[in-house]
């Protein structure tokens, strides 16, 4: 049931977000609704319990590949007026607010934590006949499913070779 | 090495090895020798001469390997020799089309390496993971091919709307798996068969057969997902184009009957039903569309939608021989159509793009060797004796008539009368001699491009007068195909 609440919530939300990704008229806009998008999928796999997947889809789709999106955006000089603010000090005062909130944060954390027993640094033992998700996927990714991988990494090689024949100029 | 890891699954994929190895020779030795084509050129053949070697060798084969990932069956070794043989005719004819154009061949010999690669996974892939990253790779490298002329906008033209569909197509692809796979809890194909045998059609599967279908139908260019393909043949280096229009084809066919015959055959009703409408409407549009083409290059891509419908007849038909006659025709449709893009290949010359209509005025008199091969691929691709194209018309409409699809057999000879319209029309130009016309620089035809014609005409006069070589090999192939017996009827 909870399970069920959640994917319709999260599914509303994805679908939501995508909508707003193509219909915002500005593109850095657009491009931090693909960022929440992410983040709403990789909610969806911890769902699923594939932690390994949601770590991933964040540090490697929200992360890196967003992150060179902003870049090229903001390279690429889209004509756009700058926009006049009333309140120069706006952005100061959101620092502030913001500032605030972590140094809040850190003191819950110290408050909360003060006068816990440590935990033992040993790890827990692995429960017998459980696998982790990253080593479960490494294991099918380098014996079930190796020949597609390897195919993978030339189809990588294929799209670096032509993004760099698609860029270089003629001399 | 790990459990369950065993030298076998490199043996079985040897030929595949060979090939990724000779791409990344290529790659290299264009760094390292620059300006040695000749060199790039001999290289990328002996590596697909060598692979097509391998392939042959595991011709006999009925094996799936892999924990169930490939097939190493006559029907992929079918469709590996028809992708390699057109890929080796593709290599001659780019070698002298890249030096009019002035372009670099390493890279260019290299993706198409990568792209035949794709395609034979696409051949023996029988799990939806192999089939999808084996057309991912094909595409991919096809993207980038398309768009090869940097300075022609039409070639930028062609690569983007080509990379734009083809994601979106991918897309649609991607989703009708997930619901099988969200139904069935398998990728594999045969697993997916079990999975679904003895269940009625319900909502959801029909969804998945019309995504999966769809997204295939635009990768073998079907009515109504074919609005790229004129553009992208047109805008495309025409070599990459003659590739695209046989090479891409086949190994989509090649993964369509995969999925929907080995993979989906309780759902027969469904899909034949749509693949009944698709052929249809795709023979019909792709020849009437073609009647008023002034392109020579738009008019061969509307002629491959066509027999694109033609060759859905296989599917339809579902039975082992029709698909038999299914691969007879693209074994000869590989021959006709790479033949008449060469010939468009050879037209390009320093100061003409050679691809229009009116550009073919006195061929017969300026080469009377082109003219004459181009007169018989035409012929082939109508469907007129003695030529190779009527004998695997014969084989496909027959097989159709065989599987109870008299109607569908009687539309496509209909198409195929209005067909040899347009493609005699491309004959009559060859044959005018227009005094008047300014006149062009003469048609140099290199040994490269003559291998090609050689090699081209031979297939398509050969298999018209002793097509039972291909007959045999086309039913053994046929009948390893896992789920179809002689006697399954589909419907």
């Amino acid at each position: 049931m909870a399970e069920a609440i959640a994917f319709y919530t999260l599914a509303v939300l994805i679908l939501g977000l995508g909508v707003a990704v193509v219909t915002t008229p500005k593109t850095v806009h657009s491009v931090l609704f693909l960022v929440l998008n992410f983040l709403c999928v990789a909610i969806l796999y911890v769902v699923l319990r594939a932690e390994f997947l949601a770590v991933i889809q964040v540090l490697v789709y929200a992360g890196g590949i967003v992150v060179l999106y902003l870049f090229v955006v903001m390279l690429v000089n889209l004509k756009r007026a700058p926009e006049a603010h009333e309140d120069p000090r706006r952005l100061a005062r959101l620092g502030l607010g913001l500032s605030g909130a972590v140094l809040l944060e850190l003191a819950g954390i110290v408050v909360y934590s003060y006068g816990r027993a440590a935990p033992s640094s040993a790890p827990a033992a692995p429960v017998e006949g459980i696998v982790g998700n990253t080593e479960e996927l490494g294991w099918l990714l380098y014996t079930d499913y190796l020949i597609p991988f390897e195919v993978a990494s030339v189809l990588l090689l294929v799209a670096m070779v032509g993004a760099i024949v698609l860029a270089r100029r003629e001399s | 090495m790990p459990p369950g890891f065993s030298a076998s699954d490199f043996y079985y994929i040897l030929p595949e090895l060979v090939l990724t190895g000779g791409a990344l020779v290529v790659l290299l030795l264009s760094v390292v020798t620059p300006r040695r084509d000749g060199l790039l050129l001999g290289v990328s053949l002996a590596t697909v001469a060598a692979t097509l070697l391998g392939v042959a060798s595991f011709a006999g084969l009925d094996e799936t390997v892999s924990r169930g990932l490939l097939a190493i069956d006559g029907f992929a070794a079918f469709f590996k020799v028809v992708v390699l043989v057109s890929a080796a005719l593709t290599l001659l004819m780019s070698a002298p089309y890249l030096r009019v154009e002035g372009l670099r061949a390493g890279e260019y010999y290299f993706l198409i390496l990568c792209a035949t690669l794709g395609m034979m996974f696409m051949a023996s892939g029988v799990d939806l993971i192999t089939l999808f990253i084996g057309l991912e790779t094909m595409a991919v490298s096809f993207y980038v091919l398309a768009g090869y002329l940097k300075p022609n906008p039409r070639s930028n033209e062609a690569a983007v709307k080509y990379f734009l569909l083809g994601a979106f197509s991918l897309g649609v692809l991607l989703y009708g798996m997930s619901i099988l796979y969200g139904v069935t809890g398998t990728t594999n194909l045969a697993a997916t068969a079990a999975a679904l045998s003895g269940q009625g059609p319900s909502l959801v599967l029909v969804l998945a057969v019309v995504l999966v279908g769809a997204g295939m139908g635009f990768k073998i260019a079907a009515v109504p997902f074919h609005m790229w393909a004129p553009d992208v043949y047109e805008g495309a280096p025409t070599p990459v184009t003659a590739f695209l229009s046989v090479g891409s084809k086949a190994a989509s066919f090649a993964m369509l009957i995969r999925i929907f015959l080995e993979g989906l055959p309780s759902l027969g009703g469904e899909w034949t039903f749509l693949f009944y409408l698709l052929a249809i409407i795709t023979m019909t549009v792709g020849n009437i569309a073609a009647l008023t083409q002034s392109n020579l290059k738009r008019l061969l891509a509307y002629s491959s939608i066509a027999h694109a419908g033609y060759l859905l007849m296989g599917v339809v038909a579902g039975t082992e021989r029709g698909v038999a006659a299914m691969l007879v025709y693209l074994g000869v449709y590989l021959f006709m159509q790479l033949g008449a893009f060469a010939v468009v290949a050879a037209m390009r010359r320093s100061d003409v793009v050679g691809d229009e209509l009116k550009d073919l005025t006195g061929l017969s008199r300026r080469s009377p060797m082109a003219a004459f091969a181009m007169l018989f691929f035409m012929l082939s691709l109508g469907g007129i004796p003695p030529t190779a194209g009527f004998m695997g018309k014969i084989w496909l409409f027959g097989a159709a008539i065989d599987a109870g699809f008299v109607w569908l057999a009687v539309i496509a000879v209909a198409n195929s009368a209005v067909s040899l319209y347009y493609y005699l029309r491309v004959v009559v130009f060859m044959w005018i001699n227009d005094e008047t016309a300014p006149a062009a620089s003469p048609l140099v035809i290199g040994p490269a491009m003559t291998v090609a014609l050689v090699v081209a005409l031979f297939g398509t006069v050969l298999f018209g007068l002793y097509p039972q070589f291909l007959f045999e090999h086309a039913e053994a192939a046929a009948r390893t195909l896992e789920g179809i017996g002689a006697g399954v009827a589909l419907r």
